[in-house]
């Protein structure tokens, strides 16, 4: 926010547009993209997949894919214009002068070089320091970004390191010579919600310490919120909003950007309140149709010496008819061994799980199998869970043909309503998976989940890789088929903004025990633990609150 | 002499890409007009005719020679010269295809049908049995190939049928282990779990999902094993463990053309040419295979 | 650490057991016998009855179990047998030929190492697309191509043609220039292949964005951060390279009409000589088991991801 007149913008883009060729295809996927970054600046780059965000902040840093060209417009850097320079010009302003935070801190490590080496890199390139100096620099950057043992870190590898760790470590990279632009792409998305809150606040940090300016590309409109400046909205290449944070959130001119807050769960759960009390109207309320007793886990490590590690330990709850029940913990937290003890996937170590009266420890082979109509499962990633060689017809069609009760036309009939019913055009029928958009592909994965008319229906971060224009219409339809056929949901996520907005009774996992429970109110409300207000305080787009 | 491996992968590599995409990747267009592609279909289906009906091909007999007409170059008379003993040698190559052809199908079909199944098998039961099994495996992998073919050899004498089976052996362990390994990776995923989720039984899972989607990639290299056996039967022909002489299997026409190398280049030249195109038209067809059915 | 060890060891002895057996039952069950061959010969004059003696004294008449324990524990004390052509023991006609295919194979190998990263690289680093796709396409061709073919056409081009290497008494290194190249070509492709792949591979994933970021050159990053990642895998088809190496050796001496073990392999399989046969199997899966329990035992000092396992907390 220190744009003054005087000084020139760190960056200022102007009709940028960039294409990807391959052999004879050309297809533009930035069209004429105008924005600037003032010093000390945070600027925020929010679209959905395919928006061109990544490919505008890529290009900025001279590192397009090697079939992308800058077709027009210019990229200024202190009022110079790089977009034409040549790798050798750009070589020079790499690292020193714009740096990147990349986004997926696992793989964005050179796996067989020493931390230290990847930190001490930048300094060498650039030969800002050797030997001795090098050592004790690379140190003092690793215990600037908050890494305990920093001397220790330098030795060790990346795989010795936690995501969060290495993130940090990626950010000493990108801070190393206090550049004037950081680029952060996605910096956060592949991380757990409390990481990602401790790892903003350290960018945010070392931006005010070292004057630094920040482009921060990222599809989560709550972070953009908490933490930008000024946002710049993409939709298919083009800009759909340009303004100060606080203006585009409170009054929001483009028509895109008013559907991106009324979809994004960690605006619109504010507003939605209580909704636990507002569901209560199920007529079948009062029986628990899904109930976990004293679950616990065990796996057994291989490479420990019959050492066994406790994956769920002593988990209990109950989940009323026709509710949601929302399991909620962050990566390791025992989330998805719970559900797949539920589904019958995996036989629990120990405690009793009951789905509509039926103890699972009794059933085996065929009254396992009758068993599985009760309960079906929808997986987080439908590209995976749908087989690529079927078409959509014969993948909802197969749970019926497994329980061959109904003749042919009935079950086609059937699983044409079914297909309607989850709102997919009849012209998909004979398509197959690849040819579906990411939210149809759920919509199928609902519909065979659905077609054998379960009791409960358990959602496996069933709305996690999608983007958030299309979550919010998957979960208003699971919102809608709920009410219509008196489903119970269980609903996996590590996102308490989603789960805040559609869930009526809640688990806290942590390290595989319960640590809060409730109803939604009761946990979000009056969280009894620690770590469940470290959860909720980890929500993104909370700032928001104050500009409405 | 035994490449597929690499090649197996490549092809599965390549088919894998395909299916992941990746964040920057566009939609694949037609490229330029697949030149190398037609080329090479054309170069087999030629090969093919010639194993079907040679005599559409040439008027010479291919086992008798003419006598004075020994050691011609090549000219328009005898497109690719004769040998010692006057015989066409271009006869002989086109009489000589269906030897080759003949010994690589029944080395890929052997190899396909046997190795396959071990590999299914091998994936599908329990882990005890799979270990196993995957054990025999290793350990046939474990003897270089060209010495498994020539105890198979040895133990079967020497002919086409027997090279073609000797060869065929070799390959049993490798599409046992890459069967194998596609029926595991199949079984790990999502769909599979789905498809028992919704009621399936073991048989209608193992049906409807897992073979068809591991089998595609095993037939892809099984098009790929075509060209390499084609190599190894004409390596035993040269060796002289394949069909006896007067046949005219290609490996054995470059070995009996060794006698005149000094004098008459043709007799080794022309031969080793056309298994050169054979094999890689049909290396080049098959990676086409594996993309498509992936 | 020496659990694995220990592992690995236990795996690879299973493998040469298993290797001797099988050879040992696939060489029981061949129809001719190399004594009825060698001696039923008219020319020899023997009656049936000393043909029998003959057998007994190589215990050939014994059951088949018993000359299986018995052959296990000559191998154990190094004792290959005799064979039964050549009058000689095998151990003896080994240690004869051993050194030309040791010599054959290591500078061939050396040579496809060369080849193969050559290609690679020079793919890589070529700013051309065209150039770069010429260059990859190298392994498919080379790959194509017999191996015994190889050889005669260069003999029928540098020593006929061009008269640059003499076929009547070269020398001892001159005697080798064109059986290792022979032999190199073939080799090549498959770790030529492999390493374009790996290459390829390793440049598309972010640490390599992250370097460039950093405002490393291109030759920096692929030399500092590729080279590595791209090698390491390549050291996991050595196993399948050692079986190419041996049936390029076999092709090879043939060829060159080299004094190797390729050499004797060929005699033998014509002579039937199951006891030469049986002591190369079961010397090449020797090699083999070795070669790949050293790429075990190197990976773990190579990749620093396998020498720790426990991962470290948030």
């Amino acid at each position: 926010m220190s744009a003054s007149g005087f000084t020139p913008p760190v960056l200022e883009v102007e009709n940028l547009s960039i294409a990807y060729h391959d052999g004879v295809t050309h297809r533009r996927v930035v069209h004429d993209v105008s924005f600037r970054i003032d010093p000390g600046e945070v600027v925020a780059l929010v679209g959905e997949s395919g928006s061109g965000k990544t490919t505008t902040a890529q290009s900025i840093i001279g590192l397009l894919h090697a079939n992308g060209r800058i077709e027009g417009g210019s990229i200024s850097l202190n009022g110079t214009d790089i977009s034409r320079w040549s790798d050798r010009q750009l070589d020079a302003v790499r690292g020193a002068k714009i740096s990147l935070i990349p986004q997926d801190p696992a793989s964005s490590l050179n796996p067989v070089k020493t931390i230290g080496a990847q930190v001490g890199e930048i300094l060498r390139i650039h030969g800002v320091a050797s030997g001795r100096d090098l050592e004790a620099q690379v140190i003092s950057l690793l215990g600037r970004v908050g890494l305990s043992e920093p001397a220790l870190r330098a030795r060790q590898y990346p795989h010795e390191l936690s995501g969060g760790m290495r993130q940090r470590v990626l950010i000493a990279i990108a801070v190393a010579l206090k550049p004037q632009l950081i680029i952060a792409d996605e910096p956060t998305s592949a991380l757990d919600v409390t990481v990602q809150k401790r790892i903003l606040d350290l960018i945010d940090e070392l931006r005010t310490e070292y004057g630094t300016s920040v482009l921060l590309v990222t599809h989560d409109l709550g972070v953009a919120a908490d933490r930008a400046d000024r946002l710049v909205v993409l939709q298919g290449g083009r800009v759909q909003e340009l303004g100060a944070t606080k203006v585009v959130l409170a009054a929001p001119r483009s028509a895109y950007t008013r559907q991106l807050l009324a979809d994004a769960p960690s605006f619109s759960a504010v507003v939605r309140t209580a909704p636990a009390t507002a569901r209560d109207r199920h007529p079948t309320s009062g029986d628990d149709v899904v109930i976990v007793d004293g679950l616990v886990q065990d796996f057994s490590r291989t490479d420990d010496r019959g050492k066994s590690f406790r994956a769920v330990d002593d988990l209990s709850f109950r989940v009323r008819r026709g509710t949601t029940h929302a399991i909620v913990g962050e990566s390791g937290s025992g989330k998805t061994t719970t559900i797949r003890a539920i589904v019958g996937f995996q036989k629990p170590t120990a405690g009793r799980i009951e789905i509509d009266g039926t103890d699972l420890s009794t059933l085996r082979g065929e009254t396992l199998r009758q068993f599985r109509r009760k309960i079906q499962l929808v997986y987080q990633n439908p590209y995976g869970s749908l087989d690529p060689r079927q078409t959509v017809f014969d993948i909802v069609a197969e749970p019926l043909l497994n329980f061959g009760r109904l003749v042919r036309p009935a079950r086609e009939e059937k699983v044409r309503a079914i297909l309607s019913r989850v709102g997919l055009p009849e012209a998909a029928l004979d398509r197959r998976p690849h040819a579906l958009s990411g939210g149809q592909r759920q919509r199928v994965a609902i519909a065979r989940a659905l077609v054998l008319d379960p009791d409960v229906v358990v959602l496996d971060e069933a709305v996690s890789a999608l983007d958030v224009t299309v979550q919010a219409r998957i979960l208003d339809l699971l919102d809608e088929l709920q009410r219509d056929l008196g489903l119970t949901y269980l609903f996996v996520s590590h996102d308490l903004a989603v789960v805040r907005q559609i869930s009526d009774t809640v688990s806290v996992l942590k390290d595989g025990r319960l640590v809060d429970g409730g109803t939604v109110e009761d946990v979000f409300v009056r969280p009894r633990s620690d770590y469940t207000r470290e959860l909720i305080n980890a929500i993104p787009g909370q700032k928001r609150a104050a500009f409405v | 002499m035994t490449t597929f491996d690499t090649i197996h992968d490549d092809a599965i590599a390549s088919a894998r890409g395909q299916r992941a995409g990746k964040r920057f990747s566009l939609p694949l267009s037609f490229r330029r007009l697949p030149v190398g592609l037609i080329l090479s279909s054309l170069v087999l289906a030629v090969a093919f005719l010639w194993a079907l009906a040679p005599w559409l091909f040439t008027s010479y007999n291919p086992l008798e020679g003419v006598g004075g007409e020994q050691l011609r170059r090549p000219d328009a008379s005898h497109l690719l010269g004769t040998d010692a003993l006057g015989r066409d040698l271009y006869a002989r190559i086109v009489y000589g295809a269906v030897h080759s052809l003949t010994g690589a199908f029944v080395a890929v079909a052997l190899g396909l049908v046997v190795g396959t199944s071990i590999g299914v098998i091998a994936g599908s039961v329990r882990r005890r049995v799979d270990d196993a099994i995957m054990r025999l495996v290793d350990v046939l992998l474990s003897i270089p190939s060209l010495m498994l073919s020539l105890s198979i050899i040895i133990l079967l004498g020497f002919g086409t049928v027997n090279a073609a089976i000797a060869v065929g052996v070799t390959s049993v362990a490798r599409f046992a282990r890459l069967s194998r390994s596609e029926v595991v990776r199949v079984r790990r995923s999502d769909y599979v779990e789905a498809a028992f989720g919704s009621g399936g039984t073991f048989a209608a899972v193992l049906w409807r999902h897992v073979l068809p989607n591991s089998l595609t990639s095993v037939l892809a290299i099984a098009a790929l094993q075509f060209g390499s056996a084609v190599l190894q039967i004409s390596t035993l022909g040269f060796l002289g463990y394949g069909a006896p002489p007067p046949t005219p299997e290609w490996g054995l026409l470059i070995a009996e053309g060794r006698n005149y190398i000094s004098t008459a280049w043709w007799l080794t030249t022309a031969p080793g040419i056309i298994v050169v195109l054979v094999v890689l038209s049909a290396n080049r067809v098959s990676q086409s295979f594996g993309k498509v059915a992936a | 650490m020496s659990g694995y060890l220990l592992n690995r060891l236990g795996q690879a002895l299973f493998v040469l057991w298993a290797a001797f057996t099988i050879s040992f039952v696939l060489l029981q069950a061949m129809p001719g016998d190399a004594i009825l061959i060698k001696f039923q010969n008219p020319e020899l004059g023997l009656t049936p009855q000393q043909i029998a003696e003959i057998r007994a004294s190589y215990a050939a008449d014994s059951a088949v179990w018993v000359q299986y324990i018995q052959t296990i524990n000559r191998f154990l004390t190094g004792d290959f047998g005799y064979s039964v052509q050549a009058g000689v023991p095998v151990g003896t006609i080994l240690a004869a030929h051993l050194p030309a295919t040791l010599k054959l194979a290591s500078l061939g190998f050396l040579l496809a190492a060369t080849f193969a990263v050559v290609i690679a690289f020079v793919a890589s680093l070529t700013p051309f697309a065209w150039l770069r796709g010429a260059i990859q396409s190298v392994p498919s061709l080379f790959i194509s191509i017999p191996t015994f073919w190889i050889g005669i056409m260069l003999i029928q081009i540098f020593s006929f043609r061009l008269k640059l290497v003499p076929v009547i008494n070269p020398g001892p290194w001159q005697e080798l220039i064109l059986p290792v190249i022979t032999l190199a070509i073939p080799i090549s492709a498959p770790l030529a292949q492999v390493l374009v792949r790996n290459i390829d591979d390793v440049l598309t994933r972010p640490f390599v964005a992250v370097a460039r970021a950093k405002g490393a050159t291109r030759h920096w990053v692929l030399w500092r951060h590729v080279a590595k990642n791209a090698l390491l895998p390549t050291l996991t088809i050595a196993g399948v390279l050692f079986g190419e190496l041996i049936a390029g050796a076999v092709v090879t001496e043939t060829v060159f009409g080299l004094n190797g073990i390729g050499g004797l392999t060929g005699r033998a399989v014509g002579s039937q000589d199951a006891a030469v046969l049986q002591a190369i199997v079961v010397f090449s899966a020797l090699a083999f088991v070795v070669i790949n329990l050293i790429v075990d035992l190197l990976f773990p000092v190579l990749d620093p991801r396998l020498r720790t396992k426990a991962g470290a907390t948030a």
